[in-house]
């Protein structure tokens, strides 16, 4: 999807914001929603991809005036009527609808340092060789698709030199709107400043991305 | 793809103090039996309080005194960086890049905020903003310049977009005049933005 989200190469969006000694949350809210989103993630009813896509969703001006964690509070709130676990009205009036079952929570307290430690690794075995190798020339694929993808706009189209392969993971193109993992090659692809920029780049720079085969061709 | 998209915009046009509303979900969700309140304040205070860019640090240090460690590091972060106790959420995959006085690293996600955690901890509030995040890959020796680094111009810049699970820690420069420090003194000197690469390691 084109949306907002997708910011590589865009100007004028005013300077960086340094904060020193910044605090991991700015407020009692901030860890909620953040504490939240992972403790309901829980029941495995999306996957990060789908989480990442419902925050692309996020109407664009919304996009840009939400902070980090307001955006994760938008996310969880459409993820969890999305699929389920909640009601709108239940969002709305902030409790149970009556009669309705109380569920077990699959994180507990006891569990946290656990899964955190295991996390989710989205790397996947397949069979057969890799299409490319390690110098050989691609081109970024022009696509547009209208779902979730991580192919950036600045680099469709262009072409970069294969780095490095990283193996096999999960594609989010299909995973996050729930329709398989569809497992392929990621490349960690170089392509020259030059090449995405034009002659304003350094001739010496360099912008690396990790690009799913069905983002590439050879060129 | 998205045939739900018409239907997510209608529903989030009010407004409402974020406090608030992250309270009332979180009773919703408690008084559900969907999340547990212990797990919460355990998640909280694991990024509060214990998982950060210490842990980075150790990684940087002990790949200063030890030549064979950063040989490890550098072919496979994960598992090198797993030696020293940190992985799992958002580090389940690895990879270390080195600066040298040629070639200067940094790290952005131009797509959301994509970020290191098992090493770093969570991400500063620059790091997730819009004029970083659209910047850094059209101008990073501008975005570095506003960092207070101005790097030569036959210096080699490499930008490095986190669009997949591969999370991405910069192996600084050890600053001249650390030879007799030790390992543990060494990790008090890196810091995070050093290991973003927006920033150097002062002796």
């Amino acid at each position: 999807m084109n949306g907002i989200h997708d910011m590589g190469g865009m100007q004028d969006m005013g300077p960086i914001e340094y904060e020193k000694n910044e605090p991991v949350f700015h407020a009692p809210w901030e860890g909620k929603s953040f504490a939240l989103n992972n403790a309901a993630g829980a029941w495995r009813k999306w996957n990060i991809d789908a989480g990442r896509h419902q925050i692309e969703l996020i109407p664009p001006a919304d996009y840009l005036r939400m902070s980090y964690y307001e955006k994760w509070l938008q996310r969880l709130e459409e993820l969890l009527v999305k699929t389920g676990l909640v009601t709108q009205a239940e969002i709305e009036s902030g409790t149970p609808a009556p009669g309705s079952p109380k569920a077990t929570p699959p994180l507990t307290a006891e569990r946290v340092p656990s899964v955190l430690r295991t996390g989710g690794p989205a790397s996947r075995t397949i069979p057969g060789p890799s299409r490319f190798q390690a110098g050989q020339h691609v081109r970024a694929r022009n696509i547009n698709p209208t779902g979730h993808t991580r192919l950036p706009r600045y680099v469709r189209g262009k072409t970069g030199t294969i780095h490095r392969d990283h193996g096999a993971y999960v594609f989010p193109d299909t995973n996050a709107h729930f329709l398989g993992e569809k497992p392929q090659h990621v490349y960690s692809v170089r392509f020259a400043a030059r090449e995405l920029w034009g002659e304003q780049a350094s001739p010496h720079d360099a912008v690396y991305l990790d690009m799913w085969d069905d983002y590439l061709d050879p060129a | 793809m998205s045939s739900e998209h018409s239907h997510d915009h209608e529903h989030q046009a009010v407004p409402c103090d974020p406090a608030l509303r992250v309270k009332a979900l979180e009773s919703l969700l408690v008084e559900k039996g969907l999340v547990d309140p212990a797990a919460l304040d355990a998640l909280i205070d694991t990024y509060e309080h214990k998982v950060g860019p210490r842990n980075g640090a150790q990684v940087v240090a002990r790949a200063w005194v030890d030549p064979a460690y950063k040989k490890r590091l550098l072919a496979d972060g994960t598992n090198a960086i797993a030696e020293l106790g940190y992985g799992g959420r958002q580090g389940e995959h690895m990879v270390v890049v080195e600066n040298t006085p040629k070639v200067h690293n940094l790290v952005v996600c131009t797509l959301c905020s994509c970020y290191p955690w098992s090493v770093l901890g969570l991400p500063p509030v620059w790091y997730k903003s819009a004029p970083y995040r659209s910047r850094a890959v059209i101008d990073p020796r501008g975005v570095l310049r506003e960092f207070g680094l101005d790097l030569p111009s036959d210096a080699e810049v490499r930008v490095w977009d986190s669009t997949a699970e591969l999370r991405y820690l910069v192996l600084p420069e050890r600053p001249a005049g650390t030879e007799n420090l030790s390992e543990e003194a060494l990790a008090t000197l890196v810091t995070r933005d050093a290991m973003i690469g927006v920033g150097r390691v002062k002796a």
